[in-house]
């Protein structure tokens, strides 16, 4: 068995590998039985409902006669209903079921796309094995025992469930600038890397980096420029300053 | 100013970008879900993408266990989805499975398609074998009650819809059918030794069943009940196999790819000829439940129906009716 909570990391063409938590035995257990009543109940309902509407009286009994129509609105959708609920619903809520909404996971492919249909069907259609011999002994078995988690379906359809917390779902809160704040992201990235670094490059160099930094950080900002900064200590100070937003002040 | 501070005013700095991120995160959803065409949301995904990673990256560093890396992670991971894999649309996803992937699908499955047949031919030729030499071996393969009814000299077919209504005799069928065929395909897991065996078998028990009515003077009248339904249902137990045949030599012979990873390619490839077997077996069942019984309709009619529905299967297997021009793929 291998480590409980592992991730799927997928190379990118940016350096910054993607990462997705995989899913668990114990969130796709439960993914699977909040579907599982939720396709029953559907499936159920509509037969109930349309073999009422049927007959035209209180009772479920199929007609003795050939009565295509029965077949059409009343057993079809039934049927139609419980045994393609997740290939349905998975192809069109693009990896997703209410119950995997519910438990917080989602299918993905293990490039990090959406599944395509066939993958979807494959996935769906290996149940067969992954439920035997009872109540998905095989499937839960495989779960447990494969280091991302997967039951054979997903190994055949290249899939894995993932977390997707709903945390990560809402935004961070967006800071607003302050008006006299100087710096972009991006400015204050880069003194305060310069900063962290400050103590590894040699004093030339810093010197040298430190005023080309405050040339172009601080250009709405003169009187910065306008202080002697040719002192080592004096430039760190004036970087400081700089990203803390209080120069000038 | 020491290491904290200044990490508080990198990380205030940086969380000035969050508007960038969630228009970002909006645009990579809404090319993803097909809802805009804007060839400038599609131009500007690729300089998001770069953002997303840059600030990722710092995330990780700056606030590793925050609400704000998840989120840059969930975003990232959406954006690299969108780019890469573009909007996925069911009806174009259909269109091409039907006209391009499975005739390309049952191009590549010939030799599997010929043994798995093959397979169902010779099996039912031993059932038949087996039960002409032996006769009570038929109570291996069929029910009591199939037994009794033609040693009454009548198939058990008679009079069924008298006792069972099409729609239900439909749906028992089609559904049975459907999950056979599927486990066909689905037990090559098995190293191809579940497909194999399923064939076997119901090579072996029409085999032995037709030699049993043959003996009672009724094979006329089986072949009768069998011809509309049955040409599409065993051609379809023959691709089922085949695909399941697939799966299992991928694992049996990996190559150089590895067991795992030969057996997702076949199974993902083998397994798109299934979109076609179920809708297949569907018209099969429904034409074994109100057709094949209906006593009043002659062996001309009812073999019409079974080479006609077989022709409308080979086209739709070859992808014609989808518009493709030719079956073979180079």
């Amino acid at each position: 068995m291998s480590d409980p909570t592992p991730g799927l990391s997928i190379d990118s063409d940016t350096g910054v590998e993607v990462s997705l938590p995989v899913a668990g035995p114990g969130a796709r257990a439960y993914a699977f039985l909040v579907d599982w009543h939720v396709r029953a109940i559907l499936a159920l309902a509509w037969y109930v409902i349309a073999a009422l509407i049927f007959n035209g009286a209180l009772h479920l009994r199929p007609p003795l006669t050939n009565d295509a129509r029965w077949f059409i609105w009343v057993v079809a959708p039934a049927f139609v209903i419980y045994f393609l609920y997740h290939y349905v619903l998975e192809a069109v809520m693009h990896g997703r079921t209410p119950g995997k909404r519910m438990a917080g996971v989602r299918i993905t492919a293990r490039d990090g796309g959406t599944p395509s249909a066939g993958a979807l069907l494959t996935r769906n259609v290996f149940r067969l094995i992954d439920s035997l011999p009872v109540f998905y002994g095989v499937g839960l078995a495989a779960t447990i025992a494969t280091r991302d988690h997967v039951r054979i379906g997903d190994m055949a359809a290249g899939t894995v469930l993932v977390y997707e917390h709903a945390e990560a779902l809402a935004p961070p809160p967006a800071v607003k600038p302050r008006a006299d704040y100087p710096l972009e992201a991006a400015g204050a990235e880069i003194i305060g890397e310069l900063l962290a670094r400050w103590s590894t490059l040699s004093v030339e160099a810093r010197a040298q980096l430190a005023r080309a930094a405050l040339t172009r950080f601080a250009v709405p900002n003169p009187p910065l420029l306008a202080a002697r900064s040719d002192d080592d200590a004096g430039l760190h100070a004036q970087l400081e300053a700089l990203l803390r937003g209080a120069h000038g002040t | 100013m020491n290491t904290s501070q200044r990490q508080h005013a990198l990380t205030a700095s940086f969380m000035q970008r969050a508007n960038l991120w969630q228009q970002a995160l909006a645009r990579a959803r809404r090319l993803a879900q097909g809802t805009t065409e804007d060839a400038a949301d599609a131009t500007r995904m690729a300089d998001d993408y770069r953002l997303l990673a840059h600030d990722l990256a710092r995330a990780r560093r700056l606030l590793p266990d925050t609400r704000t890396r998840e989120y840059l992670e969930a975003a990232y991971a959406s954006a690299h989805a969108t780019l890469h894999h573009g909007a996925w649309r069911l009806r174009a996803a259909l269109l091409v499975l039907f006209r391009d992937d499975i005739p390309a699908v049952v191009w590549w499955l010939r030799p599997y398609i010929l043994w798995s047949g093959l397979i169902l031919v010779l099996a039912a030729g031993a059932g038949y074998a087996l039960v002409q030499r032996y006769p009570e071996l038929i109570a291996l393969f069929a029910s009591p009650d199939l037994i009794a009814s033609v040693d009454h000299g009548r198939l058990w077919t008679d009079g069924m819809l008298n006792i069972v209504p099409s729609s239900v005799l439909s749906v028992q069928i089609l559904a049975n059918n459907i999950v056979v065929s599927l486990f066909a395909w689905c037990a090559g897991f098995f190293f191809g030794l579940g497909t194999l065996y399923i064939l076997g078998l119901n090579g072996v028990m029409l085999g032995a069943v037709l030699a049993f009515v043959s003996q009672h003077g009724l094979r006329d009248q089986l072949l009768t009940f069998m011809v509309a339904h049955g040409c599409v249902e065993l051609s379809v137990m023959c691709l089922s196999g085949a695909a399941g045949a697939a799966v299992g030599e991928a694992l049996v012979r990996p190559g150089a790819a590895g067991r795992i990873e030969s057996f997702r390619v076949a199974a993902l490839r083998s397994g798109k000829l299934l979109a076609a077997c179920v809708p297949l077996l569907i018209g099969a069942g429904l034409i074994e439940g109100y057709v094949s019984p209906n006593p009043h309709l002659s062996l001309s009619a009812h073999a019409a129906i079974g080479v006609g529905y077989w022709l409308f299967m080979v086209l739709m297997l070859s992808g014609a009716l989808f518009g493709r021009r030719t079956w073979a793929v180079r």
